[in-house]
């Protein structure tokens, strides 16, 4: 028997909400509204769905939440479950979701992510809950917020490898450089490498524009199998290459604070697809912060270890270069709502491939990698999409 | 919502009471394994190392060196003063530790420093172990 997931699973329907600033939205309304996209998009309606996978909100936390989503759409599924894992969430279900399908556990399952980071709380509150990822003994005590545990990261990169302040400014520029091209994001005023030094230092050596956006927003998925992909509305977009990488949760429990897990989930990835980094036509990557950024085009394979910054500066990240990165313009400058950032990677990535991407459309796209991970570069997941399932 | 204008206290719990009772008493401790002999940070039910399960809270040295580090200019909170200088120390004996760096210039914090263990008293039961500049090197 054939263990692997390679074009087993196929994406038939993506939609984001309004992202960005979206006030008088419950995190829940975001979500449904998300869903109820998507299934729009493939063209079905709520009775043909038989599985659904959400994210918990911050801004809205509810206990049996995938429950209570299903509950709130009328659908009744037969494969139900909710994460409440940060960022790396959304491609974790994924690889979950290939699981299901290929074990006929569901046929088609809507997976939405929604949350109100921007509208529903205080910059303290968002703060807080974002920071509780550090261990509540011995990390969080001493005050780090996200950013804090970040830029522990990115000051040994520097150390190790040379690798400079500009050199992550390029990443947010680059961002930024796609999402001026996106009329959905929330940042669409182009920016240099002079204006992110010349931001406030939040966490040395990160500033201000090192560091993602406070959003609002929900983004929703359809996904089915290969053999019922051609019965939806749009062309299918398929699962090539799936892989995890686990390392730790805590940031002082690390094995290296230069290296990360994405080592081993992208070669899972490439592994599964039989293809590498030089095959792919974008790359959407993580970018919490612009150093996790670096970090992954390295682990990743796009450039050779500590040479990120090098690649980087080459400008091969931005529109019109060798690898496009975060086409959509990534969190740093399309939106971040937390839990759910990384599915906007996701649905942007099924339009680049459906060749719907408008302005940004990246010519002949026919494979790309999506990576997300969570916690402090501790939980890593990659995916490599493509056009045609074989 | 958690009161954000107060510090976030650490959860003591009946395995990790030693070493904040250590910390009250000015003392660094650390489990150390008896069976591989190798010490771990934080306190686990098992050795980190070897799997053994007798493990043993030593003093340790209080030295190490800084493995990484931050000084956060936005707080998380009001109860956190700004700048706060953060790293990652490697103690002698081997562990990771997260802490802060108190009384240091923070443009003259480099990955590599000798800092040596203090402790800050923030309630009658929790004293936190912070580090500052060492002013003799440590030992190798």
């Amino acid at each position: 028997m054939d263990n692997s997931l390679r074009g087993k699973l196929a994406i038939v329907g993506a939609f984001d909400t309004n992202v960005g600033v979206v006030p008088g939205k419950t995190p829940t309304e975001l979500c449904v509204a998300a869903a109820l996209g998507a299934m729009a998009d493939a063209g079905i309606d709520r009775s043909q769905v038989d599985g659904l996978i959400t994210c918990n909100a911050f801004a809205e936390p509810i206990l049996y939440h995938a429950e209570a989503v299903a509950e709130y759409l009328q659908i009744f599924p037969r494969y139900c479950f909710s994460v409440n894992t940060g960022g790396g969430t959304t491609f974790t279900v994924l690889h979950h979701a290939a699981s299901a399908i290929a074990t006929g556990m569901a046929d088609v399952i809507v997976i939405s992510m929604a949350d109100s980071l921007r509208s529903s709380m205080t910059r303290d509150q968002a703060r807080r809950v974002q920071s509780s990822t550090g261990h509540p003994q011995f990390e969080q005590p001493y005050g780090l917020t996200v950013p804090a545990y970040y830029a522990l990261i990115a000051q040994a990169h520097m150390a190790e490898y040379g690798t400079t302040q500009e050199q992550f400014a390029e990443v947010a520029v680059s961002c930024r450089a796609h999402a001026a091209r996106n009329p959905s994001a929330q940042k669409q005023e182009l920016i240099s490498v002079d204006d992110v030094l010349a931001s406030p230092l939040v966490a040395d050596p990160l500033h201000v524009l090192d560091c993602s956006l406070v959003s609002d927003g929900g983004s929703a998925v359809v996904v089915t199998s290969m053999e019922r992909a051609k019965d939806f509305a749009q062309a299918p977009v398929y699962l090539l290459g799936v892989g995890e990488g686990h390392s730790h949760e805590h940031i002082s429990q690390a094995s290296s604070l230069t290296t990360s897990a994405a080592l081993d989930s992208g070669r899972l990835a490439y592994e599964m697809a039989g293809l590498g980094p030089a095959d792919m036509d974008f790359a959407q990557l993580y970018d919490c912060f612009t150093p996790t950024v670096l970090v992954e085009l390295e682990d990743l394979g796009f450039c050779a270890k500590g040479e990120g910054g090098a690649f980087l500066e080459t400008g091969a990240t931005r529109p019109g270069g060798s690898l496009p990165v975060n086409t959509h313009g990534g969190m740093l400058s399309h939106c971040h709502p937390g839990n759910p950032g990384a599915m906007f990677a996701l649905t942007e990535s099924v339009w680049q491939l459906r060749g719907q991407a408008g302005e940004r459309q990246l010519p002949g796209a026919e494979v790309g990698l999506v990576h997300g991970q969570g916690g402090i570069m501790s939980s890593h997941t990659s995916i490599i999409l493509g056009r045609e399932a074989a | 919502m958690s009161d954000t204008s107060v510090r976030i206290l650490p959860p003591v719990t009946a395995l990790t009471e030693p070493y904040w009772t250590g910390c009250r008493k000015r003392e660094l401790r650390l489990q150390q394994c008896d069976a591989c002999g190798k010490y771990q940070f934080y306190p686990r039910i098992l050795c980190s190392h070897c799997g053994h399960d007798s493990l043993s809270w030593r003093r340790v040295s209080g030295r190490g060196r800084i493995a990484s580090f931050t000084v956060v200019r936005r707080p998380m909170t009001d109860a956190y003063p700004a700048p706060t200088m953060i790293a990652l120390v490697d103690l002698d004996e081997g562990p990771r530790m997260m802490s802060s760096v108190v009384d240091a210039e923070p443009d003259s914090l480099h990955i590599g420093q000798a800092v040596r263990v203090d402790f800050a008293a923030w309630s009658e039961e929790i004293s936190m172990p912070v580090f500052r500049i060492a002013t003799e090197e440590a030992s190798p």
